[in-house]
């Protein structure tokens, strides 16, 4: 679940009412992203984006994998279909790998 | 399944080679002088006469123990039909070596589970750890139930009947894009654990990830495990034991040995040959033909290691 279904909230008032209690509004943002894991790969591999961008990562392996990128941020493990979520607010190039399956890696540039 | 003797008096390299073809089926192996040799394909029912006496013992790895996709969704039950096996062999093996990936998500009721099932094999387990047994967020649980007495993050060594056995753990501190690691810590206790050892002392090593570099590009080999090998390179015979890609696959170099055991959970594909490393989906009718277990036969004073590895089923 990326972004809030925005004709939802008019049709539902009381969905919309749930919905924002439960979810801070900066993941509603349009231009959040999402990274897949697949085959033991992050697609996309490699992502250019603007500070203050959710990124979510989602995995689809039926092997558990890891996000972490040393000393900036680390998921727990996901299992599959779990999801991890960070939202960039400093600039700058965030290289990222899998701590369980150490070839796997990734990176974002944050600008 | 026992039409491939190739008797005792030595063997050509290639046969050896041929013979590695149809390690899936059950080979046996013995080491003589360092020289390995095939014995040809056995049933474990021959296996225990040819390999009798001496001691022997079991390997078991990858037991994945709450791995429920559909590769296998009953990994417990194919552990439990691997712990039948075992409990079936006509020679009981003197103890047994799980070479991790005991659980899949590190939960307490996966070590529970799997604790339970392996229990009945009623024989004495020595384990080292695979990457899915570390993942809860301290590390805690398998320290708590495999840890006593080891070293580091759980790496130590014993002997049983003229071998040393040596448990490695290469699946802490992995560095990004990198393979298994054993690090400086381990290498330095390993070299102290073989200091005034006998060159004769037939020595054991096992680990998750396979020491040797069997395909960096799915990151199956050890980084620094070269080191670990140059340690134990003057030994007379040694033999590398390791799961983790779930097939079996051996090397021949030189004195030492290499050698990967089935998972009792689901079957990886051959390097390469997929997009990834992940669980392999078989037809159900072929599923047990791909887990299974592997026996280690040494028989005393004569240098020989011998290693059957068994399917649960075909
Ligand atoms: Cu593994």
């Amino acid at each position: 679940m990326k972004t809030l279904n925005r004709r939802g909230f008019g049709l539902d008032l009381g969905l919309a009412l749930a919905a924002a209690v439960l979810l801070p509004a900066t993941k509603a943002r349009a231009d959040d992203l999402d990274v897949h894991i697949d085959n033991f790969v992050f697609q996309p591999a490699e992502l250019k984006l603007k500070v203050g961008t959710t990124v979510t990562w989602t995995n689809r392996d039926d092997i558990p994998h890891t996000v972490v990128s040393a000393g900036k941020f680390r998921s727990k493990t996901l299992d599959t279909d779990d999801k991890f979520p960070f939202t960039f607010t400093d600039a700058g190039d965030y290289k990222y790998f899998c701590s369980l399956h150490p070839h796997m890696t990734g990176m974002i540039k944050v600008e | 399944m026992s039409g491939h003797e190739h008797g005792d008096d030595g063997v050509s390299r290639r046969k050896v080679l041929e013979c590695m073809t149809w390690a899936g089926t059950g080979v046996l192996w013995t080491i003589t002088g360092g020289v390995p040799r095939s014995l040809g394909i056995i049933d474990s029912a021959q296996a225990a006469t040819t390999a009798a006496p001496g001691m022997s013992f079991l390997q078991i790895s990858d037991s994945h123990v709450g791995f429920d996709k559909p590769a296998n969704p009953n990994a417990l039950g194919t552990l439990e039909e691997a712990v039948g096996k075992i409990n079936a062999m006509p020679a009981k093996p003197s103890f047994m070596i799980h070479t991790g990936d005991i659980t899949h998500l590190s939960k307490a009721a996966e070590f529970d589970n799997a604790e339970r099932i392996i229990a009945q094999t009623k024989l004495d387990v020595h384990y080292v750890p695979g990457e899915h047994d570390f993942i809860d967020e301290e590390v805690k649980l398998y320290r708590e139930r495999y840890g006593r007495g080891t070293k580091g993050h759980g790496w130590y060594s014993f002997d049983a009947g003229g071998v040393h056995f040596i448990g490695l753990v290469n699946v802490v501190d992995l560095k990004a894009g990198g393979l298994g690691n054993l690090g400086a810590e381990q290498l330095a206790w390993l070299d102290d654990d073989l200091r005034g050892k006998s060159k004769s002392t037939p020595i054991v090593l096992f680990a998750h990830i396979p020491l040797w570099t069997v395909y960096p590009e799915w990151g199956w080999g050890t980084e620094d495990g070269g080191r670990a090998l140059e340690q134990v390179k003057g030994f007379g015979s040694v033999t590398v034991l390791n799961g983790h890609i779930h097939q079996v696959m051996q090397k021949v170099e030189g004195n030492v040995t290499f050698h990967t055991a089935r998972s009792t959970a689901f079957p990886q594909p051959a390097p390469g040959s997929a997009p990834s490393p992940g669980p392999m989906k078989v037809e159900d009718a072929k599923l047990r033909s791909m887990l299974g277990v592997a026996s280690v036969n040494f028989k005393q004073n004569e240098q020989r290691l011998a290693i059957i590895d068994t399917p649960l089923q075909g």
